[in-house]
């Protein structure tokens, strides 16, 4: 084998124009293919991580709905059985019941779904519709008390709090983090005081220590932070009082089989990250779809390009082949020499799209890219997975293999006796 | 009797052509070289003595009846095992000279034993370069097979039939490209590789010259041995 190496190359060496040329292709194409799906990706992460990180795998809350079955119908199949068939209620225009947005028997909840295996994190949220009081205008704004740390580490809570520090959340009573655009609205700035209105009309004051920019303009508007026990305080409520409890999961697609299961268990409703947004994960899809058909095509032409070389490179060493069969290489040696040469190209010229592919990455990662949606960016996003190094590798060896292997059977088919003879 | 045996049995060998029209171009043809004879075969243009020197060769393995080199009939094995054969067993000598032009002299002449295996690569150039100093081509041994003339090429050939000790060289008009010269050169040189090594040598010419001072001559007509 060591032998068929040595002649391929030397016959590679002797055309190292032609040979150079063919790699050129691969290296092209590798180079592209990494580089795109470097980028793709990047940006598929960036993308989905506006939302997954921020977004619950599983939410549990309390819908405030019309009973779906009155009263009366109740009577009647408890009363008759034949009731319901004879009987017909006018009852029309149902108001919801006045009923507090909480969770009930929220610590139980929580409880049991911290001891659940599929579980990773747990973290409880009050949100409350309050008034911020600016002169003598009031602005609607939502405060959503969460447990800080638990925000910090699972739903990346520090990387969108473009001010100040969530430390300062934790520790502080009566403090707040705003969103960007209600505190530019407000000219508020960290350590001033903010008045705020409950909806039943408690009015406190909150301290600001931190500016919140999600990248969504809308929701920058209206968005607050605060410690849960604030919120609770606010809305003069118990401990105990939560509006939602945000779970996390070890494998995200259990979300919609654990929302349906905790649903039924709970007696709450819950919803789950892929029904909420289901258009993110098409879009990663097809963006992948796309970067792996560029690559490909990009490497069949490549291919194209070594089986032309290899087929011209055979007819020009018929003699060399006629001579290696005469002095006692067989058949299949020829052919993995033609093999090996082609298989020589495609590995050199991957090796050095991938080197290539890394600076392109990195040229890209370093292309500004600046835009208030997205306030911890600065470049464009780049993946480095070394998954897509390995994938183009083996996507470069197989097609020379395959773009080496008919002009490689071709040669092993020569006939010696008849270029001896036709000389 | 060890130097009697034979190297090479031919025994009714018919060869067939069918493109465009089927013509018979051997026609039964028998022989046997013995180990250390030094065998020409002659004839005129066409009458079926290089075909027969390829069927001999096992690189043409379409014809009938039977060839038997070193005891064992190339009829009916594999590709690789015919190869292996040519490797280990025949030594070729061509009219053209057939290097390598991308390889050196030396390694040109270590390709063959290389590919046999048999030694180390060391030893392989060692013997290399001792087949090469012994046809007086070790100065050119690292020269590039297009740098030497026409007669130094085919003793470059000849250096690598040797390599692997064959038991057997079969040459293709092996001076018919040469000047008288180098012709009588080459001569020597397969005179003293059957007087020295025991090797066989069987040799297509229509050079009758060169014929008449072999051991042993077979003159071919018309696809039949005749003498």
């Amino acid at each position: 084998m060591r032998l068929l190496l040595s002649i391929a190359i030397t016959l590679l060496r002797a055309k190292l124009k032609q040979s150079v040329i063919a790699a050129v292709g691969v290296t092209f194409s590798i180079t592209m293919f990494v580089t795109l799906l470097g980028f793709m990706n990047g940006l598929n992460g960036l993308l989905d991580g506006l939302i997954l990180n921020r977004t619950p795998h599983v939410r549990l809350y309390n819908e405030l709905k019309v009973s779906p079955r009155q009263p009366i119908e109740q009577a009647w199949t408890q009363g008759t059985a034949a009731g319901s068939d004879s009987a017909h209620h006018f009852i029309r225009s149902v108001k919801p019941k006045d009923e507090l947005p909480r969770l009930r028997n929220a610590t139980a909840i929580m409880h049991a779904l911290e001891n659940d295996p599929r579980v990773l994190a747990v973290s409880p949220r009050l949100v409350a519709q309050v008034f911020f009081n600016v002169g003598t205008l009031d602005l609607n704004a939502q405060v959503s008390g969460v447990d800080v740390m638990q925000e910090v580490r699972y739903y990346q809570f520090r990387d969108y709090l473009v001010e100040g520090d969530p430390q300062d959340l934790v520790a502080g009573q009566n403090t707040v983090v705003l969103g960007k655009g209600l505190a530019d609205l407000m000219g508020a700035d960290i350590g001033e005081n903010v008045q705020v209105t409950t909806a039943t009309g408690d009015r406190s004051l909150l301290r600001v220590v931190g500016i919140y920019q999600s990248g969504l303009a809308d929701l920058d508007k209206v968005q607050c932070f605060a410690n849960i026990k604030t919120v609770q305080k606010l809305l003069a409520r118990p401990g105990s009082y939560f509006t939602d409890i945000n779970v996390k999961l070890k494998d995200i697609l259990l979300a919609p089989t654990m929302a349906k299961e905790f649903q039924a268990r709970f007696k709450v409703d819950a919803l789950d990250i892929q029904t909420a947004n289901a258009q993110f994960e098409t879009g990663s899809d097809v963006r992948n779809i796309i970067s792996y058909a560029v690559g490909v095509v990009l490497l069949i032409v490549a291919g194209f390009g070594i089986y032309n070389i290899l087929n011209m490179m055979i007819y020009e060493k018929l003699d060399a082949i006629a001579i290696l069969k005469a002095t006692g290489f067989s058949g299949s040696d020829v052919q993995r020499i033609f093999l090996l040469l082609s298989m020589v190209i495609g590995f050199v010229g991957g090796l050095a799209g991938l080197i290539f592919g890394f600076v392109m990455q990195n040229v890209v990662d370093n292309i500004p890219f600046i835009t208030a949606a997205l306030p911890t960016i600065t470049t464009f996003p780049v993946d480095y997975d070394p998954k897509y190094y390995i994938i183009a590798v083996s996507f470069a060896l197989i097609t020379t293999w395959i773009a080496g292997w008919f002009p490689a059977r071709k040669a092993s088919q020569v006939d010696p006796v008849e270029i001896i003879r036709g000389k | 009797m060890k130097a009697t045996e034979n190297i090479l049995e031919v025994r009714d060998v018919v060869k067939s052509f069918h493109d465009p029209v089927s013509v018979q171009v051997l026609k039964k043809v028998s022989l046997e070289v013995k180990r250390g004879e030094f065998v020409s075969i002659t004839g005129k243009s066409g009458c079926g003595k290089s075909t027969l020197l390829y069927i001999l060769s096992t690189m043409d393995t379409d014809f009938e009846g039977d060839v038997v080199i070193d005891g064992e009939p190339t009829r009916g094995l594999s590709g690789e095992r015919l190869a292996r054969i040519r490797n280990e067993k025949i030594g070729f000598v061509f009219q053209f000279h057939y290097l390598l032009p991308e390889f050196s002299v030396l390694k040109n002449v270590m390709l063959p034993g290389l590919k046999l295996g048999k030694h180390s690569a060391q030893e392989v150039e060692h013997r290399a370069m001792q087949r090469l100093r012994e046809l007086d081509m070790h100065d050119h041994a690292l020269k590039s097979a297009n740098q030497l003339s026409g007669g130094q090429k085919q003793r470059v050939a000849i250096a690598r039939a040797l390599v692997n000790d064959p038991l057997i060289i079969m040459g293709d008009e092996p001076t018919g490209n040469l000047d008288s010269r180098n012709s009588s050169n080459v001569f020597d040189i397969f005179k003293s590789i059957s007087a020295h090594h025991e090797q066989s040598l069987l040799v297509v010419t229509h050079d009758n010259d060169f014929a008449a001072r072999t051991d042993r001559i077979i003159e071919m007509d018309d696809g039949k041995v005749i003498g």
